[in-house]
């Protein structure tokens, strides 16, 4: 009876966030800890397409992984598929933390010049895993 | 015939077939390192093939010599890689720069490894692999509408563009398939 009222707890809370992971939920945890506050999945899809130049480049989120995120992206320079961010598609997507921290750091750097926000990133985050 | 003399014979007869190999590395250096193989060493750490292989081809570490790995892989450098930024975690670039430098060029047993070796031998530290003058030399030939102005290709840093066993070390001409250009053939 406890176990099965335990499974239909988690089972219903994996519903509600269509893609969340072990890894994204203790992201989300951190994140918040650390003064993000309320997601807004809405601002990250807008700032998915922020432009910013970085070293004589216009740069933005789109500009490897493309708009459509259900489709591979393309590394600016290198031209190497980069596979769809949307979990549907690639399944071991937003899965591993320090992943999702090692990217978060590099590409913030190549598309703004600088280090998202924690809140930058919890509201990235909840637009991609709803993919 | 004399023992002495079949023994001269022979001797002459691996001199002369090692000619390939006298052009980059004397007879004595190739015949003192036995275990030495074709071609280029494989990538063999999945670290390394993980996250270098992620941006870009995963260059086996005999493309380069010691002192080039020991350019690119450090925190700084990696900050800054080519404009991207490529920063790795601690123990993660610990392992990989240990895994690099047993492996770079000049450590190598395998043949093209110790050719660029060779090509870098007075200290040279070219930081891309399109530096190293064994390798532009052995392209050459290739006229600039197969490499640059090939849409498929691009750049000679695109190794897997032509090389199609490039992931195995192995860049062999025969192995070598120019996008666009069906009928080249050396």
């Amino acid at each position: 009876m406890k176990k099965s009222f335990v499974l239909f707890c988690l089972t219903t809370l994996f519903a509600t966030v269509a893609s969340a992971s072990p890894a994204s939920d203790a992201l989300f945890a951190q994140y918040k800890a650390a003064g993000a506050t309320k997601v807004d999945a809405a601002k990250a899809k807008k700032d998915w397409a922020t432009e910013v130049v970085v070293d004589g480049e216009k740069m933005s989120c789109a500009s490897c992984h493309g708009t459509d995120l259900n489709k591979p992206g393309k590394h600016h320079k290198t031209g190497k598929v980069i596979e769809a961010m949307s979990p549907r598609v690639t399944a071991d997507r937003f899965t591993e933390e320090k992943k999702i921290e090692k990217w978060f750091k590099r590409n913030c750097k190549d598309a703004w010049g600088r280090e998202c926000t924690v809140q930058e990133k919890a509201d990235f985050l909840t637009f991609l895993i709803a993919q | 015939m004399k023992m002495k003399n079949k023994i001269a014979v022979l001797f002459t007869g691996v001199w002369l077939m090692s000619g390939a190999a006298v052009a980059e590395e004397s007879l004595l250096e190739a015949m003192f390192t036995p275990l030495r193989q074709k071609e280029v060493n494989p990538v063999s750490n999945k670290l390394y093939k993980n996250e270098c292989g992620s941006c870009h081809f995963a260059y086996q570490p005999g493309l380069l010599p010691s002192q080039s790995w020991e350019k690119l892989l450090n925190e700084k450098a990696l900050a800054d890689h080519f404009g991207e930024n490529a920063e790795l975690e601690k123990d993660d670039l610990a392992e990989i720069y240990d895994f690099v430098m047993a492996n770079a060029a000049d450590k190598s047993y395998y043949k093209r490894a110790r050719k660029i070796a060779k090509a870098t031998e007075g200290g040279e530290a070219p930081l891309r692999i399109t530096e190293v003058r064994y390798i532009k030399r052995k392209h050459h030939e290739i006229p600039d509408n197969m490499i640059k102005g090939n849409k498929d290709v691009k750049s000679l840093s695109y190794c897997d563009a032509c090389h199609t066993q490039a992931d195995k070390g192995v860049f062999d001409e025969d192995t070598v398939q120019i996008p666009n250009f069906p009928d080249w053939d050396d």
